[in-house]
């Protein structure tokens, strides 16, 4: 065979392995280009994550809006300090924003749900949303529960 | 029972020296440069041959791997009512195992054992003796761009592979199964990391393609110059760089997730 054949053959190969890579980053593996999409970032302090990771949606009225994007412990609280970068067309949350952690479906992922306040003031990069709710565990309302159908 | 004993002993003594002419076969042959070393042009021909060569059987082979790992996971899970993690299973089993091991397999089958076939028979037509006559070193000229072939196309069949199976696994879930696209996607995306599970898969095939080329040429180089002797090493090759792939996959992924 003709080495030119054998070479447009062979770069294709290695192209076709590039645009494979690619779609793996971009559409399996949701990586966002990150220049893509100016970001901010605000934080909130949880009791109890029970089971929401890094990379975990964050949502407001069900429509993603950012991502976690880091979660430590805050050893004076003894709390979970969740960080999370919004995306900087939504720029319009009220301070008195609320952060609770919910499930999507029964046996779902984790992720923030957000639901706004009505103070005329906007939070701003580094902030902290003040009211949080951490997540149900389903072991504690059961328990709760019997507990209450036990005294009563 | 003495008789036996011996065997054992020299089939052990035997094995190890095999090992060892192996590896130093693989410290020869690994760097380019040398009387009469092949060239870029050689490296492009080899890739020719063992990777765009073995596209077909990959891409066939990966698209209905896809749609049967879809298949049966949408029974499995929709009776636990959690058929939005199919698209994560189909995804994750591709990236992290079936791509790398299968795309190996099938590499050892199809180009491993062309490889040691050519080599063989170069050898038992005195080919390789004719080179060192002119001074050139035969490791160079035949065994470099081989194994460098072999290294580049493996990770790059295996990707395609995993690529062309969640495609499938695509195609039988959303338009088979009528399963809501953006749960099979979405949830997908949100799952699959892709430092842990394609970098990881990646390293996996980069591995495979090294030993699996490596098992051929040398089972090639090493084989008794006869039809029969080439036979025998043929099937050596599929059946040990088979055993290997399947044994490494084991220690790879222990050590990538760490869990021993």
């Amino acid at each position: 065979m003709q080495m030119r054949n054998i070479e447009l053959m062979v770069g294709g190969f290695m192209i076709m392995g590039i645009i494979a890579l690619v779609l793996m980053a971009f559409r399996v593996s949701g990586l966002s280009p990150e220049a893509g999409g100016e970001t901010y970032t605000i934080k909130a302090r949880f009791e109890n994550l029970g089971g929401l990771t890094d990379r975990a949606k964050v949502s407001l009225a069900g429509v993603t809006i950012g991502r976690v994007t880091r979660i430590t412990l805050d050893d004076e609280w003894y709390a979970a300090v969740v960080e999370m970068e919004i995306d900087e067309s939504m720029t319009t949350l009220p301070i008195d924003t609320s952060a609770s952690i919910l499930t999507a479906g029964l046996l779902g992922e984790k992720y923030i749900g957000l639901s706004v306040g009505a103070e005329m003031d906007y939070l701003a990069d580094g902030d902290w949303v003040q009211d949080t709710q951490s997540a149900i565990v389903l072991e504690e309302l059961i328990s709760r529960f019997l507990f209450s159908k036990a005294e009563g | 029972m003495i008789n036996f004993v011996r065997q054992l002993g020299q089939t052990g003594v035997a094995s190890i020296q095999s090992i060892g002419r192996a590896g130093m076969m693989f410290a020869q042959s690994v760097t380019w440069g040398g009387p009469g070393s092949a060239g870029f042009g050689d490296l492009i021909r080899q890739i020719h041959s063992v990777g765009v060569r073995s596209l077909s059987i990959i891409i066939v082979a990966g698209f209905f791997v896809g749609m049967v790992l879809a298949l049966q996971g949408y029974t499995i899970l929709v009776k636990f009512g959690s058929v939005s993690a199919l698209g994560t299973m189909v995804s994750l089993t591709l990236l992290r195992e079936l791509g790398p091991v299968l795309a190996a397999l099938l590499f050892a089958g199809r180009a491993g054992s062309a490889l040691t076939a050519e080599i063989g028979l170069m050898k038992a037509t005195e080919q390789l003796s004719a080179m060192e006559m002119m001074g050139v070193d035969p490791l160079k000229r035949v065994i470099t761009p081989r194994l460098w072939a072999g290294l580049i196309s493996v990770p790059i069949l295996a990707l395609l592979f995993s690529t062309v199976g969640i495609w499938g696994g695509a195609f039988v879930a959303v338009d088979m199964l009528g399963m809501y696209d953006g749960a099979y996607w979405g949830n997908m995306a949100n799952t699959v990391n892709f430092y842990d599970d394609v970098i990881k898969g990646l390293i996996k095939a980069v591995v495979f393609g090294l030993v699996v080329t490596w098992i051929a040429v040398y089972q090639g180089y090493d084989s008794v110059p006869t039809s029969e002797g080439i036979g025998k090493a043929t099937t050596q090759t599929v059946v040990l760089s088979s055993l290997a792939v399947l044994g490494l996959d084991f220690i790879l992924t222990a050590v990538m997730l760490g869990g021993i």
